[in-house]
């Protein structure tokens, strides 16, 4: 029976491949430079994020706040920007609250025990709430002058390759890094593929939850700070789109288990590429936003069901409760 | 003075309520209950008419359509799930009902029918992919939420206009939205009777008691045959049906298809599941406390819309809730019996003066000797626990053990033994009613019958329920002792109320008034609680004079006398206090004083630490359990003593060799057999001077075998 058995990365790359093809034939203006271009660009916040997601799924936990971390911080900078603070102590203050927010996420998930795919979800909207509340004027932070220069990091391109890109890659080396190369990572995995385990074995698994949401979190900022760089505000509602979707969607099709344990920095790019030619390809066709998201759960339900299939739920550690 | 004080402080604070109460189910609903009261109370002193009678019937508008969507989100939850997706089908069933009223033109009862259909078929996609297909709920549900929603912005983006330019004006459908029955919206009377109907069939119905046996542990309730995946599904179906109605209710009222509807509801309706005290995870959940929840969250989102808050203020007032609520619901789930275990034990204060001496040379009636030295030991090795021994007409003795028969020694030997009778639970005191039948207080179980041929009855297993109890004392927890009257009257101890069978030695260590005397007439069949308060009575005889009884109370060390008939009928009197031991069964002698045993010895440590009920609770609180101090019981003597309360004659095994735990005795035709609880044997002692034809039931009720 093995050889029938393709790896999941191995299809999914191979539909990556069909869907490109497909549309470079029968789309007209998919295959442009410019076009190209785009793709890449929305492509690269999204993997970015993807790689947030893909440290806290591999430890058998999700972060649906990932949007507020993306939205609030960045759009914080460049509120404050805007009202006259520097640029640096600007950005320290957002890096400030990134890492305060990741450790309450990691608190409630570790320390309190709380779901993690509830705790975040309350945690987003809290964190959201607060922007919307208290820390902007309006729902797009415009650039101020006062923050020249720093678009360059979202925008042009460095040894000809558009710096988003840059940046997504910088971001997988560095993730790639800590899952692969540090003690952490491989601490990561262990709790991932069975917590008691791990915790008995002595891994202090909940310090190593907390960071895991911190580093999420980091990314999400970071990531944020990408994409306002590139299009030169931060339409902090984006935090009522259904982004987070997208970025589970690159996780989970690019094959990393929601249960945990598995998958890496290879999937996450293998799942942006997909996603990303899906949606520019959708974009294209000029198919209305109601439509995408219609396409798109489909389809993440589609993965959620084969995910299901390829990586069945172990039932020795399964909670109960385990929602 | 400081001992005055400490007595009437934990003479008149009632310690253990707080235990007590605690253990009760209805804690958790009580305090979401509070917090509403507490929320209502807040806003309307902060906000003007925030109980005016319109503002009321909006609220309960409101209320009662979120109420039907959070009752199918409770139901999901109960059974183990989680339903994000109940906005986006309330959205979708909003404009099915509008689209087939307005466009359609389908008649009012059609479009009821047809939009609870929409709904439940909308559940029941999410009940084929997370209860068959076993996919994760909330990751599921997320995902279903999208792609409603998304179908949901398709269809107003063609049909919204039509919509909107209908204004269909059926009284029928008006009724529904807007429409009251003696000034109750039509909407909060549907909850009422669906959420009456739902918590009958939570509480009292089969597929109710299925769906939180799923939820409680599936894979228990896979082992015990039932339906999992089906149930599961049909609670996802129920989930789509009933947020259907909410949404039905919405169109009728309103009549839009907004582009914002149901954006967010999820959340709401969650705070209010989690709010009310439903657990995540499944389980534990009540159709009060969903109803509960739905109020308080409802009364602070338009509590603070009117206090112009901020879109985004809500947006964290609720998302604060959700966690802080979550947060505490995990801890307490967690937490409950370990709390419950530290808090329950609730020391008092019981002072008893020094004890009379016993050792051999200070003289006294209970000065040590050796004359249980030599006791014949029956069924040796072959019986465990006799806590009480018995006679019958043919000399037949009779043992209860612990694996919950009740032994029987054949005379005139005693080598032969067999099980007399099967009850299950442990056998303490027994007597022989007139007819030879032989009744039994089983721990834990209550007063049993066994007739001569040894079929087992129950007599009785619960008395009256007293009022002032926060622990239903209805039931028998730990019954001890008993006689019977000439009239046919039982009286029996019931050790303490307060805790098992197996945690007897707690409450010696509380020392608190815990237990009570019953009687089961035999007559009329009825039981009622005769004397409360006692500190572990144990011992039970009918007096001489047949309208008294002599009880023991353990734990107060003391033997005292309760009149149930004659002149002075209801008096309680001391017959003797300040025992040096801890009295257990007493019983008849021949010469017409009582036997009695004394469990245990009181020791100089545990007298001092019933006097400091503080070092006690700390010591519950932060010792494991078998390091506590509790009572010794593993020496005792046997004592006779007389009406007036004077002991006679004292026997002892000093050396601790043969017989020195003792927890009864009786006296037959000259011996005198002991059982003890933590025995493996019987004893049977030469009585000198006693007479040799003593039965003690044959001589109270002069019968002649």
């Amino acid at each position: 029976m093995k050889r029938f058995r393709f790896n999941q990365q191995e299809i999914v790359f191979a539909v990556f491949a069909l869907l490109f093809l497909v549309f470079s034939i029968f789309l007209n203006g998919f295959l442009t430079a410019e076009n190209m271009l785009t793709l890449l660009q929305n492509v690269a916040v999204l993997g970015i994020l993807g790689l947030a997601m893909a440290i806290v799924v591999i430890g058998r936990g999700i972060d649906i706040s990932l949007i507020a971390a993306l939205a609030v911080p960045p759009g914080l900078v460049l509120q404050m920007v805007q009202n006259g603070h520097s640029l640096p102590f600007s950005l320290l203050i957002a890096v400030l609250l990134t890492i305060a927010f990741g450790l309450v996420n990691g608190w409630l998930i570790a320390y309190a025990e709380v779901p993690s795919l509830f705790a975040t979800l309350a945690t987003g909207l809290l964190l959201a709430g607060l922007g919307q509340a208290a820390l902007f004027q309006l729902d797009v932070v415009q650039w101020s002058p006062a923050m020249d220069g720093f678009e360059r990091l979202g925008q042009g391109t460095i040894l000809g390759i558009p710096t988003s890109i840059v940046m997504f890659a910088i971001a997988c080396i560095v993730v790639a890094f800590l899952l692969r190369q540090t003690r952490w990572g491989a601490y990561i995995y262990a709790i991932g593929d069975n917590p008691y385990a791990a915790r008995v074995t002595g891994i202090p698994s909940r310090p190593i939850i907390v960071l895991q949401y911190v580093i999420a979190s980091l990314i999400g900022c970071f990531a944020g700070l990408v994409m306002a760089a590139s299009v030169n505000s931060m339409p902090t509602r984006v935090f009522n789109s259904t982004l987070i979707y997208d970025v589970i969607l690159v996780v989970v099709l690019g094959g990393i288990g929601l249960s945990g344990g598995r998958g890496g920095v290879l999937n996450v790019i293998i799942g942006t590429l997909l996603i990303g030619t899906m949606l520019n390809g959708m974009t294209i066709m000029d198919i209305s936003y109601a439509g995408q998201n219609l396409i798109k759960g489909v389809v993440l339900l589609l993965a959620v069901i084969t995910d299901s299939f390829l990586n069945p739920r172990n039932e020795e550690t399964a909670q109960q409760g385990d929602i | 003075m400081r001992d005055t004080i400490t007595s009437l402080r934990y003479r008149y604070w009632p310690d253990h309520l707080l235990g007590e109460i605690l253990s009760k189910r209805w804690t958790e609903t009580a305090i979401p209950v509070i917090l509403l009261l507490i929320v209502g109370f807040a806003f309307s002193r902060s906000i003007d008419n925030f109980l005016s009678p319109a503002s009321l019937a909006d609220t309960a508008r409101q209320a009662g359509e979120i109420g039907f969507i959070a009752l199918g989100l409770a139901l999901v939850v109960i059974v183990g799930g989680i339903d994000l997706s109940v906005g986006s089908i309330f959205a979708l069933t909003d404009f099915c009902a509008l689209y087939l009223l307005d466009v359609a033109g389908w008649p009012v009862p059609a479009v009821v029918v047809a939009t609870l259909l929409c709904g439940a078929l909308l559940g029941a996609v999410n009940g084929i992919l997370v209860g068959y297909l076993r996919l994760r709920a909330f990751i599921t549900t997320l995902i279903t939420l999208i792609i409603y929603r998304s179908a949901y912005d398709l269809l107003i983006q063609r049909y919204s206009n039509a919509i909107a330019s209908a204004f269909p004006d059926i009284p029928s459908w008006d009724f529904i939205g807007a429409g009251s029955v003696l000034g109750v919206p039509t909407v909060a009377l549907a909850y009422i009777v669906i959420a009456i109907f739902g918590h009958i069939f939570m509480t009292r119905l089969r597929p109710g008691w299925h769906i939180t046996a799923i939820g409680g542990s599936r894979r228990s309730a896979y082992n015990s045959g039932i339906p999992v995946r089906r149930t599961i599904a049909l609670c996802y179906v129920a989930s789509g049906a009933l947020t259907s109605i909410g949404a039905l209710f919405f169109a009728s009222r309103l009549g839009t298809v907004g582009g914002d509807i149901g954006v967010g509801l999820e959340v709401i309706v969650l705070t209010a599941t989690v709010l009310g005290g439903i657990t995540l995870g499944g389980g534990k959940g009540s159709v009060a406390k969903s109803a509960v929840g739905v109020l308080i969250v409802l009364l602070i989102t338009n509590g603070l819309t009117t206090m112009n808050a901020r879109g985004g203020v809500n947006r964290m007032a609720l998302a604060g809730i959700l966690l802080v609520a979550a947060m505490v619901d995990i801890r307490w789930q967690k937490n409950r019996t370990r709390i419950i275990s530290k808090v329950y034990v609730a020391p008092t204060y019981h002072e008893l003066p020094p004890p009379p001496p016993t050792e051999i040379g200070q003289g006294g009636p209970f000065e040590q000797n050796d004359k249980l030295r030599d006791v014949e030991a029956i069924g040796l090795g072959r019986i465990e626990a006799p806590e009480d021994v018995i006679l019958d007409r043919h000399d037949n003795l009779y043992a209860g053990s612990r694996h919950g028969d009740i032994m029987r020694f054949l005379a005139p030997d005693y080598q032969k033994m067999e099980v007399f009778a099967h009850i299950g639970g442990q056998p303490l005191g027994m007597a022989f009613d007139r007819e030879d039948n032989l009744y039994v207080c089983i721990g834990g179980m209550g007063l049993y019958r066994i007739k001569p041929d040894g079929t087992v009855e129950k007599a009785t297993d619960e008395t009256n329920r007293s009022l002032r109890s926060v622990n239903d004392d209805s039931r028998l927890r730990l019954a001890d002792d008993l006689d019977i009257t000439d009239d046919g009257l039982i009286f029996f101890s019931e050790a303490t109320v307060r805790y098992e069978m197996d945690e007897w030695p707690i409450d010696g260590l509380e020392a608190r008034g815990n237990g009570r005397i019953i009687s089961y007439d035999t007559k009329t069949g009825t039981t009622r609680t005769e004397l409360r308060g006692l500190k572990f009575p144990n011992g039970i005889c009918v007096a001489s004079d047949g309208q008294s009884i002599l009880f023991a109370e353990t734990f107060g060390c003391s033997i005292k006398r309760y009149w149930f008939a004659g002149p002075k009928k209801g008096a309680v009197g001391v017959v003797m206090d300040n025992l040096p031991g801890y009295p257990d069964n007493i019983n008849l002698a021949s010469d017409g004083n009582y036997w009695l045993a004394l469990v245990g010895m009181r020791s100089p440590s545990l007298d001092l630490a019933w006097k400091m009920p503080g070092f006690r609770r700390r010591m519950a609180k932060r010792v494991p359990v078998d390091e506590w101090l509790f009572p010794n019981i593993n020496t005792g003597c046997v004592v006779k003593f007389n009406e007036q309360g004077k002991i006679v004659e004292s026997f002892w095994d000093l050396h601790g060799e043969n017989h020195p735990m003792i927890t009864s005795m009786r006296e037959h035709r000259g011996y005198l057999y002991l059982g003890g609880i933590l025995n493996n044997r019987i004893g049977r002692y030469k009585l000198d001077n006693a007479d040799p034809n003593f039965v003690q039931y044959d001589k109270r009720w002069g019968k002649q075998s």
